[in-house]
């Protein structure tokens, strides 16, 4: 104990050079720990994307491309679901509800996304959150429509405003179906989700648009007004995905087969829950690689301190020479320089885990309204803990190597202060 | 005998040169001895030999009737914290602690000196300050200053004052007014032998000044009875 005192006192003296590596120490431990919550806060809230459905039915593809163009709306459907394929699995008996989603429209490029009032019902995310206006209600006339979030914010938009939307993802002047103009009738609040990112029309205003369009672009000599396609037989003739909730879950593969035995037409049913974590496995690359980034920002700042120790022994040989004098043992000396280092580390942890805390309490509302992430500001968990603890010993194997050599040092010195 | 050397050769490395030969070199106690020899004849060698720092590769090193050249290395380090006071030429205090922090530091690895110092004083920091008095160093004004703001003068003698805490048998000072300016080298040296009267201690003395010699009960010329050196010299003169 009295050993640690001395340490302790050392450093005081030395309390600017101290300050710098417990600062450095601190700011990678920040960043270790900054890390490794913002990755499981994102993967929680990933795989939270979309809750309550059971089945998502599309064309005959791979689970994580039909995950991808059906609930992050990001690439295209191989093929299309024709409407009565859809009604068949509809009406299933075993089908609670379903909701079908049209994707191939854009605005300004945010995807629009074709479905009907149903969507904001059953569309869940996070345990058990549904969909909720800000503003508004769900589409009640044929040309209304639906903003997410985002979609609101980054361009502006009010209710009652008049957007056009355009064919294909490309949202340039020929594609647009700029005759028949939509009303902004309700924008969602916030979710995370990909829905923030979504403009949402009823079904039958997909239908509308296209009336006149023939393979990607309007059909020459023809045009259909907005009030004359409203008598038009608006059916669709075919959707792209839906989304599928069941009476019960335990009829959840039968289900699945049923859909991928379909004689009619090629199709795909996955759950939703294990394509996220096949899709996150895929994304969990990058996240890992900012790990290992952390992780050497913390080797380098216990580098530091190595240097920090290790420089400072020589202009403190007779500083251990008087300490062997007055009866200290080699060892003494080992442990004074491993005190040191590890009040370095402790308090370099212990600042770290502060400076994050208190930059979690003043990001945490930021994150959540910019980004719809909401990070907890708990205790560490238990592999925040296992990471911290690695800290810690790295600190101690860094420290005695400036100890090991003082210890030597005191050795061959004995009482000498040659320097 | 405090001390009794007979027969010893130690040299700092197993292979190198002999440092040191001395045929018997005793020290009775309460002795107050004065050891000479030009710089590199082995004085400050042959303090770490006492101090149980090293250990001879022959002959016998007695100390307090312990052979220190047959003890192990810890051992021996317990028996300098017991036993011994230590002073050295200059730069004698750690930067870091308060003047009372340094003469109470030897209490902090010997218990015995810790409870020798407790006999005369409540605290040690209350012993701390009355040997700090003794030797002229407890104005109100320098006690709380940092010990690197002192003089070098000033700094010996809170040396002398640690060396003493917990009344060692033996004082060990290594050149110690080599750093002092010549008139206060006298008055210093003589309230050292104050010190070691009222302790009881025995003090070994090393100087390369002979002019310090006539203060002294006994003088010894490490120049003339380290056999290591004059074989060294006598091989320099062929
Ligand atoms: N710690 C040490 N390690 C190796 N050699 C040493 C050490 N201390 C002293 N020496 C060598 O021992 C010899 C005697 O030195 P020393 O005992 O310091 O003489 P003095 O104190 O009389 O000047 C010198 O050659 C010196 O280089
Ligand atoms: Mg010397």
């Amino acid at each position: 104990m009295p050993i640690l005192a001395l340490a302790w006192k050392s450093l005081l003296n030395r309390r600017f050079t101290a300050a710098l590596t417990v600062l450095s120490i601190a700011l990678s431990v920040t960043l270790l720990i900054g890390v490794e919550r913002l990755r499981t806060e994102a993967r929680t809230s990933f795989a939270n994307t979309i809750s309550g459905t059971d089945l998502i039915v599309g064309a005959r593809s791979g689970p994580v491309q039909l995950l991808l163009y059906a609930v992050f709306h990001i690439g295209d459907a191989t093929n299309n679901i024709s409407w009565e394929s859809y009604q068949a699995i509809a009406t299933q008996p075993k089908v609670a509800w379903s909701v079908p989603i049209s994707l191939g429209d854009s605005h300004r490029g945010f995807r629009v996304v074709g479905t009907t009032p149903d969507y904001f019902v059953h569309y869940h995310y996070a345990r058990d959150r549904g969909l909720e206006f800000a503003q508004g209600h769900a589409f009640a006339d044929l040309y209304d429509a639906v903003l997410g979030a985002e979609v609101a914010d980054s361009l502006g938009y009010r209710l009652g405003d008049s957007i056009v939307l355009a064919h294909g993802a490309d949202d340039v002047s020929f594609t647009r179906h700029e005759d028949k103009p939509f009303r902004i009738a309700g924008i969602l609040r916030r979710s995370g989700t990909p829905v923030d990112r979504s403009v949402h029309v009823s079904l039958q205003a997909i239908e509308a648009m296209h009336v006149d369009w023939h393979g990607g672009a309007p059909i020459r000599g023809l045009s259909i007004a907005p009030e004359q396609a409203r008598a038009m037989n608006l059916r669709p003739k075919a959707i792209t995905a839906a989304l599928v909730g069941l009476k019960s879950k335990v009829a959840t593969f039968q289900v699945q087969r049923v859909v991928n035995d379909y004689r009619n037409e090629p199709l795909t049913a996955i759950l939703p829950g294990v394509a996220l974590s096949q899709l996150w496995s895929l994304i969990g690359i990058a996240e890992n690689a900012l790990l290992i980034v952390s992780v050497f920002v913390v080797v380098v700042g216990l580098f530091g301190m190595l240097t920090a120790l290790l420089t400072s022994l020589n202009e403190r040989r007779r500083e251990m020479a008087i300490l062997r004098s007055v009866g200290a043992r080699p060892a003494h000396v080992f442990a004074l320089v491993m005190g040191e280092a590890t009040v370095l580390t402790l308090l370099g942890v212990v600042v770290g885990l502060a400076l994050l805390y208190g930059l979690l309490l003043i990001g945490q509302p930021l994150i959540e309204s910019r980004y719809g992430l909401f990070i907890a500001v708990g205790a560490p968990s238990a592999h925040e803990g296992l990471l911290l603890g690695a800290v810690l010993l790295a600190g101690f194997l860094v420290g005695s190597i400036p100890s090991y050599r003082a210890y030597r040092l005191s050795l061959a010195d004995g009482l000498s202060l040659r320097v | 005998m405090v001390i009794d050397i007979q027969d010893m050769v130690f040299r700092w490395d197993a292979g190198g040169p002999a440092v040191l030969a001395l045929d018997a070199l005793a020290i009775a106690t309460g002795e107050r001895i004065f050891i000479q020899g030009p710089s590199g004849s082995g004085k400050s060698s042959l303090l770490s030999l006492l101090a149980g720092v090293t250990t001879p590769q022959q002959g016998k090193v007695e100390v307090l009737g312990k052979r220190l050249d047959r003890l192990g290395s810890i051992e021996r380090d317990h028996f300098r914290a017991h036993h011994i006071g230590y002073i050295f030429q200059m730069f004698n205090l750690i930067p870091y602690l308060s003047m009372v922090e340094n003469v109470a530091l030897p209490c902090r690895f010997s218990l015995r000196r810790r409870d020798k110092a407790l006999v005369r004083s409540a605290t040690l920091e209350e012993e701390a300050v009355r040997l700090l008095q003794h030797l002229d160093m407890a104005h109100p004004g320098l006690l709380h200053r940092p010990v690197t703001a002192l003089s070098v003068g000033q700094q010996q003698r809170v040396a002398a004052a640690r060396a003493l805490m917990g009344s060692p048998e033996i004082l060990i000072a290594d050149e110690p007014t080599s750093s002092l300016d010549a008139d206060r080298r006298e008055s210093f040296i003589r309230l050292l032998f104050d010190e070691c009267r009222q302790a009881q201690s025995t003090l070994v003395f090393v100087s390369h000044d002979a002019a310090l010699e006539p203060l002294f009960d006994r003088s010894v010329n490490l120049a003339r009875i380290n056999r290591a050196l004059a074989k060294a010299e006598w091989r320099e003169d062929t």
